[in-house]
């Protein structure tokens, strides 16, 4: 165990790909646990830009890391870790996705809009929490109804705050694709928001 | 530019890939137009509300899964 290594990484200072690289080879937990608290949020979240329900979207995620467990020894530095794990799961994610829009109704999966209007408080209600608790749940739906690589760029560029360059290496989409999938998928987003906006006054 | 290039340049503008050409222009309307202006406020607060989503995490089972079949390969493997 190199206790060196969680020491060196505290909260901020996450440890560089040579030393994350070396203890998993070397089989240190503390590493790999570092690695699972670290990033599969975001990798669940990613997947779910794939995946019908975020049951299956947790499955991805598993099956990515044991994928990682299994090949880190053939990983070569080309990229940094991070964008290779997130290939990984984005790879894994596509084949499930295909696989389930073969065996279940599209009708089924969500993305179809709530015929509902927003909830009631949409004005006048109590600050602050719940307020932002409405906002989340539009946006919830929002990015719901989003076709797959919008949702993967926007959920990658905006909830995950990643760069434009690690968004198209792990997606494998050039830097002009990449700007017209996330602007649509933000342009979408807004407009979910705009009665919500509107209502208040503006933003 | 009128506002449907506007709200088209936004993404662009906020990545800082406008060209030299565009960039004043897309300033320019932004300043005489306040519609485009309320639209660029909403745009704004739309990308910082996404960043502050919460995100679940694994469950425990998965994780603690996770973590003995990293034990599991590590012992596997000759050292
Ligand atoms: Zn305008």
């Amino acid at each position: 165990m190199s206790e060196g290594v969680v020491r060196l990484g505290g909260v901020t200072d996450f440890p560089p790909d040579p030393v994350i690289v070396a203890g998993l080879r070397s089989g240190d937990e503390e590493v790999f646990a570092l690695l699972l608290d670290e990033w599969s949020r975001g990798m669940l979240r990613l997947a779910r830009s794939y995946v019908s329900t975020a049951a299956s979207a947790e499955e991805v995620v598993q099956d990515t890391w044991l994928a990682v467990i299994r090949a880190v020894g053939t990983f070569e530095g080309r990229s940094s870790l991070r964008t290779w794990v997130y290939r990984i799961l984005v790879n894994t994610a596509r084949r499930r996705g295909e696989r389930e829009s073969r065996t279940i109704p599209v009708s089924s999966v969500g993305g179809e809009r709530p015929d509902g209007v927003p909830p009631e408080r949409a004005e006048g209600g109590p600050e602050g929490a719940a307020l932002a608790g409405e906002v989340r749940e539009l946006i919830d739906k929002a990015v719901g109804t989003l076709p797959s690589r919008q949702r993967a760029v926007i959920t990658l560029r905006d909830m995950e705050g990643y760069g434009s360059d690690e968004v198209c290496e792990i997606l494998s989409i050039s830097p002009a694709n990449q700007r017209v999938l996330l602007h649509r998928a933000r342009a979408a987003v807004r407009d979910h928001l705009a009665a919500y906006y509107d209502g208040k006054g503006g933003p | 530019m009128n506002c449907d290039e506007f709200a088209e340049l936004v993404t662009a503008y906020l990545d800082d890939a406008l060209d030299d050409s565009s960039r004043p222009l897309f300033l320019d309307h932004m300043a005489r137009c306040s519609g485009c202006t309320g639209y660029y406020g909403q745009f704004t607060s739309t990308i910082t509300a996404l960043g502050e989503l919460p995100a679940p995490g694994l469950s425990p089972q998965t994780r603690s899964h996770l973590l003995t079949a990293f034990r599991e390969a590590s012992s596997e493997k000759p050292e």
